[in-house]
């Protein structure tokens, strides 16, 4: 009888202490995009969930828009599914001002948060508070065939100018060969074509909008920006050109088509690496080109981990966030899967790592780009919004988008330019004037 | 001479409309086994050393059982809860319609064409405040609702097909209305119900919006197994292509098993 009592006893609190552990894991939901980067943190995870067994890491995968239009219902309607998002530097500082994000104001003296790149961390921040800790961060610069430039016998200087890259392009162009002058982003969008165009109507002196929230895109600057953007890509471009974005471009480049490219930093492992890339022995690296203003040439974007107001999961999400976006990290991708792999554009003690710095010969002109963009004061004359490449406004997606629709309609020829300018202004107008933005 | 002109004509209009409409999944399932560069190159290659690699890396990075298993317990589920619901509002449309039948039909069908995304928050707020977010429950419960109105009107098109009076007979003979259905209706019937449900597993199956809107990581089925490998920044062809041949794979092999089934059950009825 006694023996079965303890039996019983011993069963009751086997079964007691399975229900504990079973209820002292917590599951975190991330939401995330699907980069190399990405792929790498869903890889090591396990190494945070070995260091910590009472937390459980779930991934949600997703497309970028898809994401972005999944995140914001979840969060908007505090659906209270995911625990980590991934959004980037657009998102953060409205989110934050919603108070839909969490603050991280309590990060551990480890984290060491001031070394973080200060744009970047700014890129993050509402009313000077992180909102969000950055994953990778990216800025624009031109990319080039070392070997064509050689052959045309000219150089590129590490800091070119859009007259300079006109020449070049005019010389490499070779359409006969497949081979273009020059690939920039045509596809419509604002995270596509007008993330490039904006940096070039900056470098132009133009901007979106002024002091006073009034709309610019009418300007002579943008003009300017645009009918050299279209006499690059119509004279020396490759066909079909409306609709390449980062992707197609990446793919044309790699397979070497393109005797330049402008685009995000973020390309440079990729083109560098031999498995992806046929011209990874002959690229060359470069600022982004500038104009008669030389600010905001080079755009500001990156990838970061916050935990929304609707996660009751907040020290364990916070706990993972710290993990992934440590120095700690950065030295554990280094090691497991190569220095040119490590997450770029986040930390200054990244491009103090001599091995970073061996394996990863463009991680110099990674870094003066990123600390160049300053989304304050980016262009000629004073602007009333944050951001290099957009205006930190919940109106500017469908705005941008607009615009950057009418700028592949007059790429193609659908429209005059003109004509383009004017139905971008009056469109972005007629929103900003309903969302309450000009002043008198 | 003209005949066989005209069936030459015919193979050849036949094969041509085959092999453009099963170009795309040929490609598909060619791009799986190329490498990413491979599958970006212009020429496009057909021929290539094949490889393996995007399917291990499909199967490294995703849980693919999950995702299948969750695809095929809600396909099947919904259908046979739409089946369920569908057989008796066919029945009683068929045989015994009002002056309101056709009009009622009308309406089923014209919730099908509002765009899904009209009605995601609300749809979205009744998930959350039920708590069947991101559970095979709530997919099924959609999903039923989505397929319904189709189901119903093909089931209402198939028993329009089965004379009246056989069923009248059985009622001389003292059957019951259950018994009308299940035991006279219902085998005369079969193929029609067999490919209405074929095509609502089939739908079921490929729906993206809602099964990535209101699916986070446990429900999730295969359609966001196949998003989760589309990237903004990256080659991801060749392994998009690889996890869609995954994706789509068992809902072939079971088409192509059912094909006949398919084909007695859409033209049932057709020849009298």
């Amino acid at each position: 009888m006694i023996k079965k009592t303890h039996f019983l006893g011993l069963l009751t609190a086997t079964i007691l202490a399975g229900t504990t552990a079973v209820q002292a894991q917590t599951r975190l939901t991330i939401a995330t995009v699907n980069n190399g980067d990405m792929i790498v943190m869903q890889k090591l995870s396990s190494k945070f969930e070995q260091a910590n067994p009472d937390i459980k890491l779930d991934w949600v995968v997703l497309e970028e828009n898809v994401l972005r239009q999944r995140v914001t219902t979840d969060i908007a309607t505090k659906g209270g599914q995911y625990d980590v998002l991934t959004i980037g530097t657009y998102e953060v500082p409205i989110w934050a001002m919603q108070g839909w994000i969490k603050k991280f104001d309590n990060l551990p003296a480890a984290y060491d948060v001031n070394d973080v790149l200060k744009p970047v961390r700014e890129g993050l921040s509402y009313n000077n508070e992180l909102y969000a800790l950055p994953f990778y961060a990216e800025s624009s610069m031109t990319y080039y065939r070392k070997d064509l430039v050689q052959k045309a016998g000219m150089t590129m200087p590490d800091q070119p100018t859009y007259q300079q890259i006109k020449d070049l392009a005019a010389k490499i162009h070779d359409p006969a060969n497949q081979v273009y002058g020059i690939c920039l982003r045509g596809k419509p969008g604002w995270g596509e074509n007008m993330a490039f165009i904006s940096t070039m109507v900056n470098t132009f002196g133009g901007q979106w909008f002024d002091q006073n929230w009034n709309t610019k895109i009418d300007s002579p600057e943008w003009k300017e920006a645009i009918t050299l953007y279209i006499d690059l890509l119509k004279n020396y471009g490759p066909p079909g050109a409306s609709s390449n974005g980062f992707n197609e471009n990446l793919a044309m480049f790699s397979n070497g088509q393109c005797g330049m490219w402008i685009d995000s930093t973020v390309a440079s492992g990729m083109l560098y690496n031999p498995a992806t890339s046929k011209v990874a022995d002959k690229l060359g690296f470069a600022q982004a080109p500038i104009a008669s203003w030389p600010k905001g040439s080079n755009w500001l974007w990156s990838w970061a981990l916050a935990v929304p107001e609707s996660s009751k999961k907040e020290d364990a999400a916070k706990k993972f966030v710290t993990w992934a976006t440590s120095k700690e990290y950065i030295q554990l991708v280094g090691e497991t899967e190569g220095w040119v792999s490590a997450p770029p554009g986040t930390r200054q003690s990244t491009y103090e790592n001599k091995q970073y710095l061996d394996a990863a010969p463009f991680a110099k002109f990674v870094e003066t780009a990123i600390e160049t963009a300053d989304p304050v004061n980016t262009t000629k004359n004073p602007k009333a919004y944050v951001g290099v490449q957009f205006a930190g406004i919940p109106e500017f997606q469908a705005i941008g988008t607009q615009t950057g629709q009418t700028m592949a309609a007059a790429l193609t020829g659908q429209m005059k330019l003109d004509q383009a300018l004017k139905t971008a202004q009056s469109a972005a107008e007629r929103a900003m004037k309903q969302a309450g933005y000009p002043k008198k | 001479m003209d005949s066989s002109k005209s069936k030459i004509g015919v193979f050849i209009l036949g094969w041509g409309a085959a092999l453009v409409i099963f170009f795309p999944i040929l490609w598909m399932l060619l791009t799986g086994f190329k490498t990413e560069v491979e599958a970006i190159s212009t020429p496009p290659k057909l021929f290539f050393t094949p490889t393996l690699e995007n399917y291990y890396a499909v199967f490294e990075r995703a849980d693919y059982m999950s995702f299948a298993i969750n695809s095929i317990v809600i396909s099947v589920v919904a259908t046979a809860l739409a089946i369920l619901i569908a057989v008796p509002a066919a029945y009683a449309m068929a045989f015994f319609p009002t002056k309101r039948t056709r009009g009622t039909l009308l309406w089923m069908l014209s919730t099908k064409m509002m765009p899904p995304v009209g009605v995601l928050v609300p749809m979205y707020l009744l998930f959350r405040d039920f708590g069947i977010l991101d559970t095979r429950t709530g997919l099924i419960i959609i999903y039923t609702l989505m397929n319904l109105p189709i189901v119903i009107w093909m089931l209402y098109t198939f028993f329009k097909e089965v004379p009246g009076e056989i069923l009248e007979a059985g009622r001389m003979d003292g059957a019951r209305a259950r018994q009308e259905v299940t035991e006279l209706l219902l085998p005369l019937a079969l193929p029609g119900i067999a490919s209405t449900a074929l095509l609502s597993i089939i739908l079921c199956w490929n729906e993206a919006f809602w099964s990535l809107n209101l699916s986070a990581h446990n429900a999730a089925p295969l359609t966001a197994f196949i998003a989760s490998f589309s990237s903004p920044e990256g080659l991801f062809w060749a392994k998009l292509s690889a996890a869609s041949t995954l994706a789509i794979a068992p809902i072939l092999v079971f088409g192509w098993m059912s094909q006949r089934q398919l084909v007695r059950g859409l033209t049932f009825g057709a020849v009298k």
